[in-house]
């Protein structure tokens, strides 16, 4: 009582300039100065871990650039709103997983007790063939030396940005060859482009405008969030897919997003697939292609359609790719975008080499222009150019490539078993999605980012949980297996082993 | 189909619809060659080093295990081949500290921790402006400027850029009250201004930024408490005094400035002419920035082939050290010869001592001061002459007629083939009604105009209001036209 009385005067104003006037914004400017303070900090997002991206150890999750920083956040120099939440430490599982790899990475011989690779979706399978066919036909004339080469000017000075034509001929000839030869790619159609990555962030700049939306089924590839929302500002809706379904995707769901979508005011531009799958490792079969294209030629937009994993295929089913549709139906070709790239099938993404195919004129010619912020280096481009030629070893590589990589999901399936995990049934990939539900506990995400910290600081693998991928159940992890070898696939499971005992499955997985 | 597309991919922000693309237009349908097309457009218009390209052919062979298409290189292919680390090789970050280091005399210091690798400089500058400024926020740029700026540094970023006039009055020398007056202009038309984007040495001038500029410019940022850019890319083409100096130079003298204001862009495009392989480099001193233009690094990574031959390359020392100087020497050499050649006919050109071009002053074969009759001269240049040089107008210079002409790109005989036809087209020019008078300042040759309104003036005004819109006077070195099959 003894307060109110006094501040009664003063909040009204009464009590003379003083009291009355100075006081009363004296409070207003320590009331405004605390709200900033608390609204300061931004709101963390539990990011997802990427699995086939590379090393961005501190993305964080972020949506449109209207979540950006607050007012009156605390940052020193002024840089723009993008950076500031894009340079912020992650707290993405994923990207600390990779962190520490790369701190205390496993060796067979000189580091024993590392943390093992299984986050990274890469294939060491087959590097050892890719090996051989250089030192057989080693020239130095894939330097652009020697004999009748053009020298190194030939290779240095400044080439088309969306790449050479010779590689887009034999980039063209790979694909066709990888895809199983149902359809035959068009060089004319292909833009170059230093990865995957960058392609799709070319396609997003091209088929939407900041603050736009694609739909994208989950679980889906971490990844996908940098290359859409950082600097093209495009959001992603994802389509949640379920294990009861085998993770497969279905047009009701797609239809359900959308209109949910356009009650929110957002405006949807495409639908982005990945086929093969990333974390499930599914293939869309012909008919849901089909219907996809239906779909889309109903809403009027667009579908881009990332085959990145098309050779890493070794199961029963067929790969079908998205340009064997089109190709017999003329229409709506416009509508239709293949990302594609060098890095899983071929296993080289350090050259940094992908590429965007588009059957849409408007498209390709802002694409090509485009491609100057991101070209492939040319040496590697002659180099590939060489290889790529070789259509006798290419089609050898892709052949025995695809039986290494069944023989060690097979093993690592096996292996699984042997802890009573299960995995989805899987044609393709680099990678199993298993089935850790009944180990988790609490039967939520929580439960889930305890046993990957588990696994990655008791068993010291590093895994990808499904969070990460934007998964609407709790428990699944993506494994990634063609970073080992076979001796690799005991020491797994042998440490997978410890973790698994120390968990009591949970009583009923509702 | 096409209201199916994004705003980007239909406007107008890659500059190519420009009347300069007719001169691109023109040398790619008749490119010259010395015995199949003698009479074809001779390329003069991009700035490329293809001089020393001997000299590092010779290393190559001699280096085998730099490259893993050779014997002893390829065992290094599966490492290679599988990283993917968006850190890049440290023995590459190191050696392009050290290569950086090297250029600047070894007067500073460079932390290869702060290397951040892009798809070359043209994404190390996208980067950036993505880094520093948001949609419909600025940079200034002393004009005249690289032309391709406009599309690099504002297209899918949002950005625009205020020109800082500079004139010929002072040897477009940048001068404080040009900063303020280009800094007050976007304060009331309420543009926020972001940074300060300067290039040394400059394209197009050639000529390298004086001490006493760089701390104007550095005062004048740390005041505004705005970024300073410095595009370096052209450091190690100084071929003659006064020697290049580094804003890494003028920090370390200037130690109570704020250091998280400076970035610097760097390349290996145009100092050692490997613009092919698409080494991009940005240096910032501020750790949120290199932070996160690492992460958007994703988007242009060096391929790890490429990274490890460069790793090798500038580890050298030994041939580093005769590169340089052989270079120098031999752009040295070009650029007297072009020079002189040109004083024969009466044509004087900025005096410069870096670059791979020359600003050229042809205002004495200007049928009047006004732009376009920069672009009619521009056009007879091209499609009689046949040489494809830049116009200034498409550097955003302030002033009619003077043309960038670039010396590097071609062996000797070529030269020698381009000078012959600017000898004979001035001769001939001499009688064509020119004006005589060279006026000294603007407003004098404003008087000499006889038309109402400036259409100068009109013009800067028309780039500063629509900085998406590419004016008609944008350039053509862009690479992209080069087809090589």
């Amino acid at each position: 009582m003894r307060l109110i009385v006094p501040l009664q005067g003063v909040v009204q104003g009464r009590g003379g300039i003083i009291l009355g006037s100075i006081i009363p914004c004296a409070l207003f400017y320590f009331l405004q100065f605390y709200l900033k303070r608390h609204r300061s900090l931004p709101p963390t997002n539990p990011t997802l871990p990427s699995t086939s991206s590379g090393n961005l150890s501190e993305l964080q999750r972020c949506s449109s650039r209207a979540n950006l920083l607050p007012r009156g956040s605390t940052v020193r120099v002024r840089v723009s709103a993008r950076a500031s939440s894009i340079a912020k430490p992650n707290d993405s599982p994923y990207y600390i997983g990779l962190d520490r790899v790369r701190e205390d990475p496993y060796d067979e011989m000189s580091n024993p007790d590392g943390v093992i690779q299984l986050g990274l979706s890469e294939n060491r399978l087959s590097l050892d063939m890719i090996e051989k066919w250089l030192s057989e036909n080693l020239s130095i004339s894939m330097l652009g030396l020697g004999g009748d080469g053009l020298g190194i000017s030939g290779i240095a000075t400044y080439q088309p940005m969306d790449g050479l034509m010779e590689l887009k001929v034999a980039m063209a000839g790979f694909m066709t060859e990888v895809m199983g030869r149902t359809v035959s790619f068009d060089p004319s159609q292909v833009v170059l482009t230093s990865g995957a990555t960058p392609a799709l962030e070319i396609l997003s700049f091209c088929l939407a405008d900041q603050g736009n939306a694609f739909l994208v089924p989950a679980p889906y590839y971490p990844g996908f969030d940098r290359d859409i929302k950082w600097r093209a500002g495009v959001e992603l809706i994802p389509v949640h897919c379920r294990s009861c379904d085998n993770f497969t995707l279905s047009i009701a769901a797609l239809e359900q997003a959308y209109n949910q979508a356009r009650k929110r005011g957002q405006k949807v531009r495409g639908i982005l697939i990945s086929n093969p799958s990333n974390p499930v490792g599914n293939l869309l079969n012909k008919d849901m292609l089909y219907d996809l294209l239906d779909f889309a030629r109903d809403l009027n937009i667009h579908i881009i359609s990332d085959e990145i994993f098309a050779g890493s295929t070794y199961g029963n089913e067929e790969f079908v790719s998205m340009a064997e549709i089109i190709d017999s139906e003329d229409a709506d070709k416009d509508r239709v975008h293949i990302i594609y790239g060098m890095s899983k099938d071929f296993s080289v993404p350090g050259f940094r080499v992908g590429v965007l195919y588009s059957f849409n004129e408007n498209v390709l010619a802002a694409s090509r222009k485009l491609s100057r912020f991101s070209s492939v280096s040319t040496p590697t481009q002659q180099l590939l150019v060489s290889v790529l030629s070789d259509t006798n070893f290419t089609q050898e590589y892709i052949k025995t490539n695809k039986q290494r990589i069944r023989s060690m999901y097979n093993l690592f399936v096996a292996g699984l078993r042997e802890l009573g995990l299960k995995c989805t049934e899987s044609n393709e990939g680099l990678y199993s999605w298993v089935d850790m539900s009944r180990l988790i506990s609490p039967y939520s995400e929580k439960g889930e980012l305890d046993l990957w910290d588990k696994l990655l600081n008791v068993a010291k693998i590093n895994v990808t949980p499904g969070s990460a991928c934007h998964c609407i159940e709790p428990g699944w992890f993506r494994f990634c297996y063609t970073t080992l070898n076979e001796k690799g696939i005991p020491i797994v499971v042998d440490r997978i082993r410890k973790v698994v005992e120390r968990c009591k499955p949970t009583v009923l997985k509702l | 189909m096409d209201q199916l597309l994004s705003k980007i991919a239909i406007n107008d922000g890659h500059g190519e619809n420009s009347a300069f693309f007719d001169g691109w237009k023109a040398y790619d349908s008749d490119p010259y060659h010395p015995t199949q097309n003698p009479d074809g457009v001779i390329q003069m218009g991009l700035a490329e080093n293809q001089l020393s390209f001997d000299f590092v052919e010779e290393w190559v062979r001699n280096n085998p295990k730099a490259s893993i298409c050779t014997e002893q290189g390829a065992n290094d292919f599966r490492d290679i081949a599988i990283f993917q680390d968006y850190h890049g090789f440290p023995e590459f970050r190191n050696a392009v500290a050290r290569f950086m280091e090297k250029v600047r005399g070894n007067r500073v210091r460079f932390d290869p921790d702060r290397i951040v690798m892009s798809g070359g400089a043209t994404g190390a500058q996208e980067t950036l402006a993505f880094c520093l400024a948001d949609p419909g926020e600025a940079l200034l740029v002393p004009t005249p400027y690289y032309p391709a700026n406009d599309r690099d540094l504002t297209w899918r970023t949002g950005i625009k850029l205020l020109p800082v006039i500079c004139e010929s009055s002072n040897n477009f020398k940048i001068t404080s009250s040009a900063l303020e007056s280009a800094y007050n202009k976007a304060q009331e038309s309420n543009i926020k201004v972001k940074g300060l984007l300067l290039n040394n040495p400059s394209n197009p001038l050639g000529t390298v930024l004086d001490k006493q500029t760089l701390t104007e410019s550095l005062n004048f940022t740390n005041n505004k408490n705005i970024h300073l850019i410095c595009d370096e890319i052209y450091s190690a083409t100084v071929f003659s005094k006064p020697d290049f100096i580094s804003i890494a130079e003028i920090i370390e003298e200037n130690p109570n400035c704020n250091r998280e204001l400076i970035h610097i862009v760097y390349s290996l495009s145009k100092d050692l002419g490997f613009p092919g392989f698409r080494v991009g480099i940005i240096y910032s001193y501020n750790d949120s920035v290199t932070n996160c233009a690492r992460k958007m690094s994703s988007f242009g990574l060096v391929s790890t082939q490429t990274q490890h031959l460069i790793a090798s390359m500038l580890s050298d020392e030994v041939f580093l050290d005769r590169f340089i100087v052989e270079s120098s020497k031999r752009l040295g050499n070009r650029h007297s010869v072009l020079v002189k050649e040109l004083a024969r006919v009466g044509i004087e050109s900025l005096k410069s001592n870096a670059g791979l071009y020359c600003w050229m002053d042809l205002r004495r074969l200007l049928k009047e001061f006004t732009f376009e009759a920069e672009m009619e001269l521009w056009r007879v240049i091209v499609n009689e002459v046949k040489l494809n040089v830049s116009p200034g107008s498409s550097f955003h210079c302030s002033e009619p007629g003077w043309f960038r002409v670039c010396f590097a790109n071609m062996d000797d005989e070529t030269l020698m083939v381009a000078l012959k036809r600017i000898h004979k087209f001035v001769i001939q020019s001499k009688g064509i009604n020119v004006v005589n008078e060279v006026p000294n300042s603007r407003k004098q040759y404003r008087r000499n105009n006889k038309l109402e309104i400036n259409l100068s003036f009109r013009r800067l005004d028309g780039i500063m209001m629509e900085p998406h819109k590419m004016s008609p006077h944008s350039p053509m070195s862009s690479p992209l036209v080069r087809a090589r099959t």
